[in-house]
């Protein structure tokens, strides 16, 4: 067999045993297709710009739940990562006239030692403490940008840099499967011994460290983690945008990502994807255009449903439909479809 | 410049002391971070401000009919919204933060994003020590030293008060001694919302009202809380005092110091909680049992 048709075999085969096994995983597989090839059907440029913002805060609200989610820090000033990204990205592009492909690292750099700057102090707090504590820093920022406004731009912020490319098809093309990548990521380390050692926290950090885990150590890497995936989103936000402005500092935007968070599950990155893929465009795009609500109104009808769904469904959404259609086998703890009675690999009853 | 430091600082940690103290109730008894608590505080001076200058109500019947209705709707939110879902930690704070932005939203679509203003309730001005200061800023100081006042004299001395703090050491244990913690959680609720709106009765008329009015007070209460320790009472009061202070020294001495009030405010409050992680007079509360 050549090696083309073998390495096309074992895809094959690892996406039957490892994808099409659980109807979660094959929906994810799907809606990832569905965005890549979008394009064919329109090209509209507001969509898509609705799609690429989407795909943006999807990377930024699964970077807060790899931080808050996992490891149980409570982030209330997740939108410090992201604005000293785009502020850095912002400033390096206007001043050394650096391209995107330099700046977006170096601005998610700059977001790896916010973290720090905010982790180790923080190491000492604990719970609502440090919640409160986090909710400081991108204020205190703030208050910083608005004092010298002929560095930062003051309240009219960054404008004109460079955009990601001159298409808004490129665009699209740079940020979904960067989404799509880092997503995968950023679930992959959830899902590796790392991320265990971060539920281990979360659930109980005495015992983690009388178990010999260096919850200090860990913690750190969870904040510079969470810090690099939202400062790549930050520094895409501003080059796509053109601008860096105070907003991507505000306190509604460290809201936002936990409503998205909470929305969608958290502990699980893919809920929070989920949750800004379906509330981002649900609220720009298709409350506007298909049930004439006024842009006024859209906030209070993303509350209204916010509020709603989190009644009925207090864990958040995903987690809601992963409870319903999948069971955990007790034997080997993988994840099996609700109508089995086997598991697929142990062969243990599910009960 | 110094009398305007104290005149200011004296009404704003007063304010910021009343809001506080309600916030440190709720979360010491409940354990809920009440994100909507200055929502609450918002939807007060707009009520006032729609019954007094819209529909030409009396000024005081208007607000007495305001901080009513406020007190309700904050207990009945708390009932409805916030007690069924208070077992999942992040998702109660989503809850309040959603309550926070619906009423944001409703006042931006009802009153516009303009700014209000609320005739003051006596008018005038007094010198003390050569120092002018408006009538309605001693007015609002002295309303804030009577309700601390009160507040304090209700959970020390009543039989409701002591029931109140009684869960707050021990849900459980409080439980098993016959209290009705439901019960006493709402009453809870409804005194901190009943501060939250008297605080904002109190401000509307020396600030304009606008939807984004929250926000600011919002921070700056937890910052309060955290600096003064959670769930102490008497923290919250000297966070306050010291944030307040803090926040009017840095607008009257600093250039360009109101974008950097808050900057400089939230500081001192990492600073503080950096030395002393439990805040000024925090108590350790004791892991809560499963």
């Amino acid at each position: 067999m050549s090696l083309p048709a073998a390495y096309f075999t074992k895809a094959f085969k690892l996406l039957r045993g490892e994808v099409f096994v659980l109807p979660s995983r094959t929906a994810v597989l799907l809606i990832g297709i569905l965005l890549l090839i979008f394009p064919a059907f329109s090209q509209e440029p507001f969509i898509l710009r609705v799609l690429i913002l989407a795909a943006i805060f999807a990377i930024f609200a699964a970077s807060w739940d790899l931080l808050s989610g996992f490891t149980g820090q409570i982030n209330f000033g997740h939108a410090l990562f992201f604005g000293v990204a785009a502020y850095t990205a912002a400033l390096l592009n206007l001043n050394l006239g650096l391209a995107p492909w330099a700046t977006i690292p170096i601005g998610a750099i700059a977001a790896v030692l916010a973290g720090l700057v905010v982790g180790i102090p923080c190491l000492r707090l604990r719970g609502t403490y440090l919640a409160f504590a986090t909710l400081a820093f991108p204020l205190i920022l703030l208050g910083v940008v608005y004092a010298i406004p002929s560095v930062s731009g003051g309240e009219l912020g960054l404008q004109s840099i460079d955009p990601l490319s001159k298409s808004r098809v490129i665009s699209y093309y740079i940020i979904i499967p960067s989404m799509i990548v880092l997503g995968f990521i950023m679930w992959k380390i959830s899902d590796s011994k790392i991320g265990l050692l971060f539920h281990a926290i979360r659930e109980d950090e005495v015992t983690a460290r009388a178990s010999g885990i260096n919850t200090t150590r860990y913690k750190l890497l969870a904040f510079c983690l969470s810090g690099l995936f939202a400062g790549i989103a930050g520094g895409l936000y501003a080059h796509f945008l053109t601008q860096a402005g105070p907003s991507t500092l505000q306190l509604l935007l460290s809201f936002q990502v936990i409503i998205w968070a909470v929305f969608g599950g958290i502990a699980t990155i893919y809920g929070p994807i989920a949750g800004v893929l379906i509330l981002y465009p649900l609220t720009e795009y298709v409350l506007i255009r298909y049930l004439s609500v006024l842009s006024q109104a859209k906030m209070l009808i993303f509350a209204f449903i916010v509020l709603l769904v989190l009644l009925f469904m207090p864990q958040g959404l995903t987690t809601w439909l992963r409870d319903k259609t999948e069971k955990i086998c007790p034997r080997c703890k993988l994840q099996n479809v609700a109508w089995r009675r086997k598991c697929r690999v142990c062969t243990a009853e599910l009960d | 410049m110094a009398e305007n430091i104290i005149v200011y600082g004296l009404v704003s940690s007063g304010v910021y002391a009343l809001l506080a103290v309600g916030f440190s109730l709720i979360f010491g008894v409940a354990r809920i971070v009440n994100l909507a608590h200055t929502a609450f505080y918002m939807l007060a001076a707009y009520l006032i401000y729609s019954l007094a200058s819209a529909a030409g109500l009396n000024l005081y019947l208007s607000i007495i009919i305001s901080i009513i209705i406020v007190t309700i709707a904050g207990t009945l939110s708390y009932k409805f919204l916030i007690a069924r879902v208070r077992q999942h930690e992040a998702t109660t704070l989503i809850v309040t933060i959603a309550i926070a932005v619906i009423i944001q939203e409703a006042l931006l679509k009802g009153f516009g994003g303009q700014p209000r203003g609320i005739p003051k309730l006596i008018s005038g001005s007094m010198e003390i020590f050569g120092v002018t200061v408006l009538n309605q800023q001693l007015l609002t100081f002295g309303v804030v030293v009577f309700l601390l006042l009160a507040t304090w004299f209700f959970l020390m001395k009543t039989k409701s008060g002591v029931a109140i703090r009684a869960i707050a050491q021990d849900r459980e244990v409080a439980n098993l001694m016959g209290i009705n913690v439901p019960r006493m959680e709402m009453l809870t609720m409804a005194i901190s919302v009943g501060l939250a709106a008297i605080a904002g009765a109190l401000v509307a008329p020396l600030l304009l009202v606008t939807p984004g009015m929250w926000t600011h007070p919002l921070v700056m209460i937890l910052a309060v809380v955290v600096l003064g320790g959670l769930g102490s009472l008497q923290g919250s009061l000297i966070g306050a005092i010291i944030l307040g202070f803090a926040e009017n020294m840095v607008v009257f001495l600093a250039p360009s110091g109101s974008f950097l009030k808050t900057s400089v405010a939230l500081t001192i409050m990492l600073i503080v909680i950096l030395i002393k992680p439990e805040g000024l007079f925090g108590i350790v509360f004791e892991e809560e049992r499963g």
